[in-house]
């Protein structure tokens, strides 16, 4: 990269912003220090598109058009209420918020926007300290399907990719119109149309095990109005349901705190308490309480109790 | 990245920076930047290049250096930052709209009333990412509440703590040192005076907490936790064990590192897994059985086959009453 090129686009932002006219692209060829260089039509053509690509990427709002209905050609300047940020001031408490949320990602993607945009409020004469403080939240976005899911959700594009649901041994490809990428409990999630179960479904990105694929045109995905992301990967589940567990003496504690007891019980010569405990998800509860053995066995209710007895079962050699 | 897409970001902003801020010292700037001074004084060198076009001394951006300090005499129009893109905007945003469901974390007063002024600034769009920070059923208000003030007021913490790996309840010393927030749980990072060694507290299993009247004080070798590769490191100090993993019991991998994963053909994976605790892993084996079988070490499989064997003999007797 050369100095002559960052010069360059510095001066070309400074022009435009400071004309009310559109100028056309052989006036900045004569105005702005630079393109004289450029030996040949063809390439002030050239460095010109980039120069121009290179801003709408940096986010400056390049406008086109034509002062009068005479003009043979196409200009460009840039809106000055379009480019600045608008004032902002932040209370010390408000700035360190936005300090710590700027150290939220550990994620190549967020983490340069965030610092990005720190650097640009701190341009716009916020303080921004960057106190290390008490807390420290981080959000990492390792998965490789991260990358270009967001992409696709940025661009609105529809895509494709081979998803290996729990249970099933072959991974299927999925059509899916993302509206976003969702991160709960730690676990990043895609949530969007499902093409061919014609339904609005979440799928984890662990479990995209091959390319993510975009398909069909940019601005294809219209995101419902007023849907709430967080909602399709946040389950609610079923209402908690009473269980009894006799758990031994001085053993499984981490079920005896979330119970209350129900008073002693020996069970084959073993001392033990009964705990009455609440419990919402009872396949995987049944999976919890059979890591425990001997130390734990289920009184109620009966289908719990069979689930853990399967469990057993099978760990000596039994089928499930 | 290019360079140049780095550069000249920096170039926009530098000149409303340092109006905003007469008489600042470059070396401030160069932090505020996260650049060295020498490559700040490149850039300020190149500014001085550039201005309107006519480019003759009324035109070009004028910056005055007294010693350390930089102050802008003309800028050339470039009075105010660039807008937020939409990329940084969403970094941003989401970031405090986490913050802001998040309880116990920081002042989340002060985040809705950020919020809402980058909303402003930058226009409140739709974000393209969601990010739901930490779980926040399981975790006793009370305790949370205990352990910010513990941190707010730098004292010391009782606490009555489950820990899962032995499956006990004991109760500890500790010296709070930061509140951490990985893969959406809350974990309160101290020393442990009975451990002697910095612990993870997972907030959910501190089942009662109370604030000491002394002092918080981790000695000096007591070192933040290095979270760079996750919760859990592998120790290869620790015994291994080669697991065959159904498609049923698949979260066994995704949630704990496993090592050498080989996708089998019926849909099953052969791993390698570590653990620190024979006890937690027959438990978590027990908890899969069926779905994942253990291939070694050979105690470790008779281990839980021997709990499988005493819990039916203790079931059979409970149903015979």
């Amino acid at each position: 990269m050369s100095t002559t090129r960052a010069e360059r686009l510095v001066n070309l932002v400074i022009c435009l912003l400071a004309t009310r006219q559109y100028l056309p692209a052989e006036r900045i060829r004569g105005l702005v220090a630079g393109y004289g260089d450029a030996p040949s039509d063809e390439a002030f053509s050239r460095m010109f598109e980039r120069d121009k690509a290179e801003l709408r990427d940096l986010g400056v709002p390049l406008e086109t058009g034509r002062n009068s209905i005479i003009d043979p050609s196409d200009g460009y300047r840039i809106a000055r209420r379009d480019y600045e940020l608008s004032d902002i001031e932040l209370e010390p408490d408000e700035a360190a918020a936005v300090a710590l949320a700027a150290r939220l990602w550990d994620s190549p993607q967020l983490t340069g926007a965030a610092s990005g945009a720190l650097r640009k409020l701190r341009a716009a004469g916020v303080d921004v300290e960057d106190g290390s403080g008490a807390v420290q939240p981080k959000v990492r976005t390792n998965e490789p399907s991260f990358a270009p899911l967001l992409a696709a959700v940025n661009e609105r594009k529809a895509v494709r990719f081979p998803y290996r649901r729990p249970g099933s041994t072959e991974p299927a490809v999925r059509s899916v119109e993302p509206w976003g990428v969702v991160s709960w409990r730690g676990r990043w999630y895609v949530v969007g149309h499902d093409r061919d179960r014609n339904a609005a479904r979440c799928f984890r990105l662990s479990r995209v095990v091959g390319e993510v694929r975009a398909v069909g045109l940019a601005g294809a995905v219209v995101r419902p109005d007023g849907v709430n992301l967080l909602d399709y990967v946040t389950e609610t589940g079923p209402d908690p349901v009473p269980v009894s567990v006799w758990v031994a003496e001085g053993r499984a504690h981490g079920v005896r705190r979330k119970g209350s007891s129900r008073g002693q019980r020996t069970i084959g010569g073993r001392d033990g308490e009964v705990f009455e405990l609440e419990l919402a998800h009872l396949e995987s509860s049944a999976d919890w309480l059979a890591g425990h053995g001997p130390d734990v066995l289920v009184l109620e209710p009966d289908t719990l109790r069979k689930n853990v007895v399967n469990r057993w079962l099978a760990a000596i050699g039994g089928k499930r | 990245m290019t360079a140049t897409s780095d550069r000249v970001p920096r170039l926009l902003a530098l000149v409303p920076y340092f109006l905003a801020r007469p008489g600042i010292e470059l070396a401030e700037a160069a932090r505020d930047f996260d650049v060295t001074p020498r490559q700040l004084r490149r850039d300020l060198e190149l500014l001085w290049m550039c201005g309107l076009p006519g480019y003759g001394p009324g035109d070009l951006i004028d910056l005055s250096f007294e010693g350390e300090t930089v102050t802008v005499t003309f800028d050339a129009g470039i009075r105010r930052p660039l807008k937020l893109t939409a990329a940084e905007a969403t970094a941003l945003l989401v970031a405090l709209r986490a913050l802001a469901e998040t309880p116990g974390v920081t002042d989340t007063d002060a985040v809705r009333r950020a919020l809402a002024k980058i909303e402003t600034a930058a226009g409140g769009a739709e974000a393209p990412v969601v990010v739901g920070l930490a779980e926040t059923r399981g975790v006793d208000e009370q305790v949370r509440a205990t352990v910010r003030d513990g941190l707010d007021t730098e004292r010391a913490l009782w606490i009555r703590y489950y820990t899962v790996a032995r499956d006990e309840i004991s109760d500890r010393t500790i010296d709070p040192m930061r509140l951490l927030l990985v893969e959406g749980r809350s974990y309160l990072e101290a020393w442990c005076r009975s451990a002697e060694g910095v612990r993870l507290f997972r907030l959910d299993r501190i089942d009662e907490a109370r604030v000491l009247e002394e002092a918080s004080a981790p000695p000096e070798r007591a070192e933040p936790t290095d979270l760079s590769d996750g919760l859990f490191r592998p120790n290869p100090a620790q015994p291994v064990a080669t697991l065959l993993i159904g498609p049923e019991a698949r979260w066994v991998a995704e949630y704990y590192p496993v090592e050498d994963l080989v996708e089998l053909e019926d849909g099953s994976a052969r791993v390698r897994m570590r653990y620190a605790d024979e006890s937690w892993m027959v438990r978590l084996l027990l908890s899969v059985a069926g779905d994942v079988r253990v291939e070694a070490p050979e105690q470790l499989a008779a281990a839980v086959v021997q709990r499988a064997g005493e819990a039916l003999e203790l079931a059979e007797l409970e149903s015979v009453r």
